[in-house]
């Protein structure tokens, strides 16, 4: 039997005081993503018979390059953030855990190799 | 004394499966399938960096059967979670939580998506 009063079991159970960044990041990221992925699969469509060549001029032309690196960076941090709140529903304890961090190292790779990939087609096509 | 057996909580089993609550774990279900669409997009920016032997790889994969399954998959999946997404942001300032809107504003948001993904096939298909 504990002799701590019903109000003290309560008080400082409640809400974290973080997380609403959190949520916020996801919520603006998601915005983000309607132009840009919108833009992207549109452009996707009219270069379908494209070859090497003429894919990688598209990717190059500064506009495009931009708008290339800023979806990489806005998928991947939505992809990030949505997978962890996942992995922070299934899967409990230690593992969890390591399946956030693990899903952060493979999240920042992907976006880092991304993003150096669009800036040396870029400078690549320059010369 | 025999063992009381506590209910258990959340009793998910006794919930009936009903359109709001598919429409909710099939958002998951697209946000997780186009995170593997980020993995793609990456690789195929990558493949362009690593010469025309490595793109014609995944271009070659890409236009392969189970490849066009994938890219309609995604496509299909980037629609319905854009439109669940603004879905869920309209909850997210209040609007639509009455459960006949919630409904209404399911079917619709499934309706677009549908219309969209087979609209743009529909593009590809005949570009």
């Amino acid at each position: 039997m504990s002799l701590q009063s019903p109000l003290g079991k309560a008080l400082g159970q409640g809400s974290a005081h973080t997380g609403l960044d959190h949520w916020l990041a996801q919520r603006s990221t998601a915005i983000a993503i309607v132009p840009l992925g919108l833009w992207f699969i549109i452009s996707m469509v009219s270069l379908q018979h494209g070859n090497y060549e003429i894919v990688s001029a598209w990717i190059a032309e500064p506009l495009n390059a931009i708008l290339l690196i800023l979806l990489v960076i806005a998928l991947l941090y939505h992809s990030m953030i949505g997978l962890q709140v996942i992995v922070e529903d299934y899967v409990s304890g230690g593992l969890g855990y390591l399946t956030s961090i693990f899903l952060q190292f493979i999240h920042v790779l992907l976006a880092v190799a991304g993003i150096y990939s669009v800036i040396i087609i870029s400078l690549g096509a320059g010369q | 004394m025999a063992r009381i057996d506590r209910p258990l909580s959340p009793h998910l089993a006794i919930y009936s499966w009903m359109i709001s609550n598919t429409l909710s774990i099939v958002h998951r279900m697209t946000g997780v399938a186009l995170s593997f669409g980020a993995v793609a997009l990456v690789g195929w920016l990558v493949s362009i960096v690593a010469g025309y032997d490595a793109y014609s790889l995944v271009n070659y994969l890409l236009a392969s059967i189970i490849g066009s399954l994938a890219l309609f998959g995604w496509t299909f999946c980037f629609f319905y979670h854009l439109c669940n997404g603004i879905r869920h942001m309209c909850w997210d300032v209040g609007k639509g939580f009455e459960r006949i809107r919630a409904q209404q504003s399911g079917i619709l948001m499934l309706t677009v998506s549908i219309i969209l993904t087979v609209g743009l096939w529909a593009i590809v298909l005949a570009g």
